[in-house]
């Protein structure tokens, strides 16, 4: 339980990491808060002979809001966000997102780009960034600055779009659309682990009521957290009172490719998929009419 | 510019007030340094993956797992762990309240729960028993079934109400 040796080295500037990527891609791993990389690296199921340690590079991390979103930097930890009184206002759903992410002393180390770079299933942050509609910067000396959308980025279990000289430097969310309400909801054995399954709600009405541009996601349920387009088209367009949410998300949970693990059976994560889907259509509806503040 | 290199490097790190040089290997883990390069054996090591918070330590004041940190990481940065607790003989409120309460059994749990508890209750002072249960999720204790540990810390938050301690938060 000990990591092989590997060479270690701390650049200070994002330009300096960016020549050491290029010089040793293939060799090489990034060290963000390690909180993934560093159970790899202990259990011997990672041995990169070289980590690129990131935590110096002050540009890197911090929250930007602006006309065209909010930009976080990939270094950015999870509780620096947490603890952020901005987040709420600015980005509901991410707001309501991290404090399911691990625990504290995990958020204190674990960074964005770390989560959305790791790309696991049933993680938080790919599930935001897809909704949202998020774009990632990513950047090397080979192919300067690359912005992927974010259903282009998480490519499946475990992978993304990222070339291995490439350095995710930020994620961008376009702004809150006015009046949207938000619901995200997953279930998971203890608070903090991984969700078994969960689901992510944006909805948004005109001013005859009926729902436009509909989001729902779910994660924990596949290779990838994904957006239920069938679903969503269900409920496109229709007056928001009478919307069929549990109709759609039944249908949600056929667009979903779940597995079987230790943890549960994928049988049994479609179920939760449905339940979760339909709890959480309604939160949102509840949040967007001014029903529910939490 | 920064090579990347295996070879062992100087580090200076503050633990609990002390300054400390060492020169170690860049995969030593920072539980391992604490323990066995500075005898500092009251930070437990449980899995090494991060689940079980016994190896929990304050790195500039924020609660980490240092079983996912290493020792050249912790270069220029200020630690606290369990030893740096107490006040002299005096326990801090959560430690007295863990022993009058039984929140602890065998032990081996507790370094990592008062740090946790520590920071929690400076961020949480009057948390409710929900919230207690939450921020203690990622600490595994396998004797006491926790109630005991909710209990002593719900009690030492109501102390600290009355009498925050002078060191109180430093670490
Ligand atoms: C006990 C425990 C419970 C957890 N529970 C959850 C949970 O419920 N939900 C959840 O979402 N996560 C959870 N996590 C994972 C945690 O959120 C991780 O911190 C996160 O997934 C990775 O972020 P990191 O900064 O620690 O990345 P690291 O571990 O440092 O890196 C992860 C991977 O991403 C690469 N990488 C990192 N940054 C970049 C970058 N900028 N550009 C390119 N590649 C990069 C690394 O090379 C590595 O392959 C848990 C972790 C633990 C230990
Ligand atoms: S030993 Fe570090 S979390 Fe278990
Ligand atoms: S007291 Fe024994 S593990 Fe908690």
């Amino acid at each position: 339980m000990k990591p092989a040796p590997f060479a270690w080295c701390a650049p200070a500037t994002l330009d300096e990491a960016l020549d050491l990527l290029a010089g040793h891609a293939d060799a090489a791993r990034i060290l963000a808060g390690g909180q993934t990389l560093g159970p790899l690296l202990n259990m011997r199921l990672a041995t990169p002979s070289i980590l690129i340690d990131i935590n110096g590079i002050g540009e890197l991390a911090g929250l930007h809001p602006d006309s065209a979103g909010l930009t976080i930097g990939a270094l950015t930890r999870q509780s620096t966000l947490e603890d952020d009184p901005k987040l709420a206002a600015l980005q509901p759903l991410i707001a309501m997102a991290i404090p399911h992410i691990a625990h504290r002393a995990i958020r204190n180390r674990g960074t964005v780009g770390g989560s959305l770079a790791h790309a696991d299933p049933a993680a938080e942050w790919p599930a935001l960034a897809t909704l949202l509609g998020a774009h990632l910067l990513a950047r090397s000396k080979s192919r300067g600055r690359r912005l992927i959308g974010a259903e282009e980025f998480f490519i499946t279990h475990l992978t993304t779009a990222l070339a291995p000289d490439e350095l995710l430097c930020e994620v961008r969310v376009p702004p809150s659309p006015p009046g949207a309400g938000y619901a995200m909801l997953e279930f998971a054995r203890r608070h903090g682990d991984f969700a078994l399954a969960g689901a992510m709600v944006r909805l948004t009405s005109d001013a005859g009521g009926k729902l436009t541009d509909p989001r729902l996601v779910l994660f924990g349920t596949g290779r990838r957290a994904s957006r239920a387009r069938r679903a969503e088209a269900m409920l496109a367009g229709v007056s928001a009172g009478t919307a069929l949410f549990a109709a759609a998300a039944a249908t949600a949970a056929t667009e979903i490719d779940p597995y079987d693990d230790l943890h549960a059976s994928a049988e049994y994560r479609r179920h939760l998929a449905a339940v979760l889907a339909s709890r959480a259509l309604e939160e949102a509806l509840a949040r967007m009419n001014g029903k529910r503040h939490d | 510019m920064t090579e990347p290199s295996a070879s062992p490097r100087p580090i200076r790190v503050s633990v609990n007030g002390v300054d400390h040089e060492r020169t170690v290997e860049p995969r030593l883990l920072l539980s391992d340094f604490l323990r066995h390069d500075l005898g500092l054996t009251g930070t437990h090591v449980g899995c090494e993956h991060g689940v079980c918070g016994a190896c929990t330590v304050a790195f500039d004041d924020q609660p980490v797992r240092s079983c996912l940190m290493f020792a050249v990481q912790a270069d220029g940065h200020r630690i606290g762990t369990i030893e740096g607790m107490a006040d002299g003989e005096t326990l801090h409120p959560l430690q007295m309240a863990f022993w009058e309460l039984s929140g602890l059994q065998c032990g081996f749990c507790t370094p990592g729960f008062l740090i946790t508890a520590r920071d929690f209750l400076a961020r949480n002072p009057d948390p409710s028993e929900p919230e207690v249960r939450e921020a203690l999720s990622g600490n595994l204790c396998r004797c006491t079934g926790y109630q005991s540990i909710v209990a002593a810390v719900l009690e030492a938050a109501r102390r600290l109400r009355q009498a925050p301690p002078a060191r109180f938060g430093k670490s």
